[in-house]
């Protein structure tokens, strides 16, 4: 039996736990709080199931490849299809759960980070749901990549504030909104957008994520009769690897993780926490992460601004060392490739975020068997990228 | 020169020191190494009992702009935890003796191995350590190695600590560190009036000095904390005359060094001198 984590600490075997000034840390009490009484209250889950269905469009689909299948010659492929579900990715999940929960708490305002801006846009979108005040942070270079998203969280109403620290991307942002809640605690509700930061937060968000594996499990039972062979997920924070992986963890499947390794894992530009990260402490969890060895975190690289993080969440962190999921890097180029490859094959337009799985998922197909099954997590559309896509194919031919 | 011999723990100085108890903050490295030296021994002149030595981090979550700029000028220039370390050695030999506290994140101390940290620090000469990202649920390890070592772990209580303060100020080591009002370190020309009913409250339970941080920049605020506090920490107004006269500070012309030093210990006197 896998031990139930994370334990009373806040941690996933030596990870996690509340690395915070002392002035967060009441708040964090209350939070964990008001978390464990939702959750084991039944009129939350039936209004959080009702807003999934209603509003958001759960379930998602799971859909066959035939094409690439055929065309990978390899494990027959499925995709789990988050790019359907409301505002385009699986963030909408945790945005819904944790906005239920910060009006049980009386908070009517929010503050929130986001790297891809889908996090911020879902996050938006339930505020202007529920007419609460959003304030979203978003580093300056990623404002600029995700121009279009941080257009449509302006017209969902939320206030979008650029942070300009560092490389000006999702680690900055999440300095950001953490130092805007030590100032506003008291009325403003933090609504973190993947599985990092401190106790209770790894657990609140990947509780409101675990519904897309528990999806997956009954809608693989329902077209195969069985559970798959392999799964793969992309790791930014690791939110919509860890929804997907959990109800998994105690079955016989194979679980991949694709970080992102930038321009290559042996270059300085990547974002490769698992693959060449350290033991540290990021947004106040212990965890991996991509640091000097005086303990100064150094700045990461992706094409993907959802991937762009120097840290991951403390669950993966354990995982990683028990051996449980297997995590692997994938390059700008190779993300941009199996893309490329979906869209053609299947005319489905994923993230670049989820192409990091997608790559790493066609790798280990063709080397399996042609009755296994592997699922993919196709954590958002990538109609977000289209722009950053354009720019690259067309500087890489300008540069032929 | 001899090393200190005569160094007070931080408890003894923060005992025996007269209000305002008076610890200044500076950031190690900003904007060099000597300069840090010079306004650590500076400080002492002015009257400071206890030296807040900042290790410059990347990512400084309660810090405001102007600490941010600070740190990044301090790792431009290359300093890091084990540096600063050394520079508390070389203070030593020209003369400071006042105690000091190693204010860092943890990160950098997890980097080092945090028994490896506290064996270091004591033998640079470091008399405590106040690690603002270890609340009192994550700090057991190191409390234990610097109890051997004869460091004080400084704790930090806040506004929001709520039923926390008793269990905080009972384990509380050196001094208390009250943190004044919510948000991060800056400065502020005057807190919230429910500041105070807090600080009281805190210092009725604490068995240690209580010393107010964030945010005291002038003469008003430390009249006001007469009677209420034991004391003070001074952080970012000193840092953003640091700020101001950094050219000065890393001048060759030492008539211009000193003007720089001057105007860091004129501040000082407005804000305690009686
Ligand atoms: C589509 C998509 N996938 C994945 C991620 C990465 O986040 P996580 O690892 O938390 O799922 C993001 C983050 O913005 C995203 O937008």
């Amino acid at each position: 039996m896998q031990q139930i984590y994370p334990d009373e600490r806040g941690r996933y075997g030596d990870y996690g736990g509340k690395y915070v000034p002392e002035t967060l840390m009441y708040a964090l009490e209350e939070l964990e709080e008001a978390f464990n009484a939702a959750w084991g209250d039944a009129s939350f889950h039936e209004e959080y199931q009702d807003i999934l269905r209603e509003y958001a469009g759960r379930e998602t689909p799971l859909t066959f490849a035939g094409h690439l299948t055929e065309h990978l010659g390899g494990a027959q492929i499925y995709l789990k299809r988050e790019d359907l579900l409301h505002t385009g990715a699986h963030k909408l999940n945790n945005a819904i759960g944790q906005v239920l929960l910060a009006r049980r708490m009386g908070k009517s305002k929010i503050v929130a980070e986001t790297g891809a801006g889908q996090h911020g846009v879902a996050t938006a979108t339930v505020c202007a749901k529920f007419g609460l005040e959003c304030k979203v942070f978003m580093g300056e270079e990623d404002m600029e990549r995700q121009a279009l998203n941080v257009f449509r969280m302006e017209l969902l109403g939320a206030e979008v504030l650029p942070a300009s620290s560092g490389n000006k991307t999702l680690k900055d942002a999440t300095n950001e909104a953490i130092r805007y809640w030590v100032t506003n605690v008291e009325d403003t509700f933090y609504l973190i957008g993947s599985v990092v930061g401190p106790h209770p937060y790894p657990m609140i968000v990947r509780n409101y994520q675990r519904i897309i594996g528990d999806e997956t499990k009954q809608q693989m039972q329902t077209c195969c009769g069985a559970l798959p062979d392999a799964i793969a997920a992309c790791v930014g924070g690791g939110s919509n690897a860890i929804g997907m992986f959990y109800p998994f963890l105690e079955d016989n499947v194979k679980l991949y993780g694709a970080e992102a390794a930038g321009m290559g894992v042996h270059t300085a530009q990547h974002a490769a926490t698992i693959s060449k990260g350290t033991r540290g402490v990021i947004h106040g969890s212990l965890t991996y992460l991509i640091q000097d060895e005086n303990g100064q975190i150094i700045e990461p690289y992706s094409i993907s601004a959802g991937l762009d993080y120097p840290g991951i969440g403390p669950e993966h962190a354990h995982l990683a060392e028990s051996g449980r999921v297997e995590y692997t890097g994938v390059t700008d180029e190779e993300s941009l490739e199996a893309l490329s490859l979906l869209t053609k094959k299947e005319g489905i337009l994923p993230a670049i975020e989820s192409s990091h799985a997608l790559y790493l998922a066609f790798e280990k197909a063709k080397q399996m068997d042609r009755n296994e099954r592997i699922v993919i997590c196709l954590s958002g559309r990538g109609d977000k990228d289209v722009e950053t896509i354009r720019r690259r194919m067309e500087g890489e031919s300008s540069d032929e | 020169m001899n090393k200190a011999t005569n160094v007070l723990t931080v408890e003894e100085a923060a005992t025996r020191a007269s209000y305002p108890l008076f610890v200044p903050f500076i950031m190690a490295g900003d904007p060099d190494e000597e300069a840090t030296i010079s306004i650590a021994l500076s400080l002492q002149e002015a009257g400071a009992h206890i030296l807040e030595l900042g290790i410059p981090y990347s990512d400084p979550l309660a810090d405001g702009p102007l600490l941010q700029r600070s740190a990044q000028r301090a790792l431009k220039g290359g300093m890091s935890l084990k540096g600063a370390l050394r520079l508390i050695r070389t203070m030593r030999e020209h003369g400071l003796t006042i105690p000091v506290v190693v204010f860092s994140y943890v990160n950098p101390v997890l980097r080092m191995g945090e028994e490896t940290f506290v064996k270091e620090a004591a033998s640079a000469g470091a008399n405590g350590v106040l690690i603002p990202d270890l609340p009192m649920e994550e700090s057991s390890l190191i409390s234990t190695f610097a109890k051997e070592k004869g460091l004080s772990v400084i704790s930090l209580v806040a506004p929001t600590s709520a039923h926390r303060i008793e269990k905080i100020a009972s384990q509380a080591r050196g001094f208390l560190y009250c943190v004044s009002s919510l948000g991060v370190t800056g400065t502020r020309d005057a807190f919230p009036d429910e500041a105070y009913a807090f600080i009281r409250k805190v210092k009725e339970t604490s068995t240690v000095p209580v010393a107010v941080g964030f945010g005291i920049s002038n003469r008003r605020q430390v009249e006001l904390l007469d009677g209420v506090s034991d004391g003070i920490v001074v952080g970012s107004a000193i840092m953003k005359i640091v700020e101001e006269q950094q050219e000065a500070l890393t001048s060759s012309n030492k008539a211009d060094r000193n003007q720089a030093l001057n105007e860091i210990k004129t501040f000082v006197s407005t804000l305690i001198s009686s």
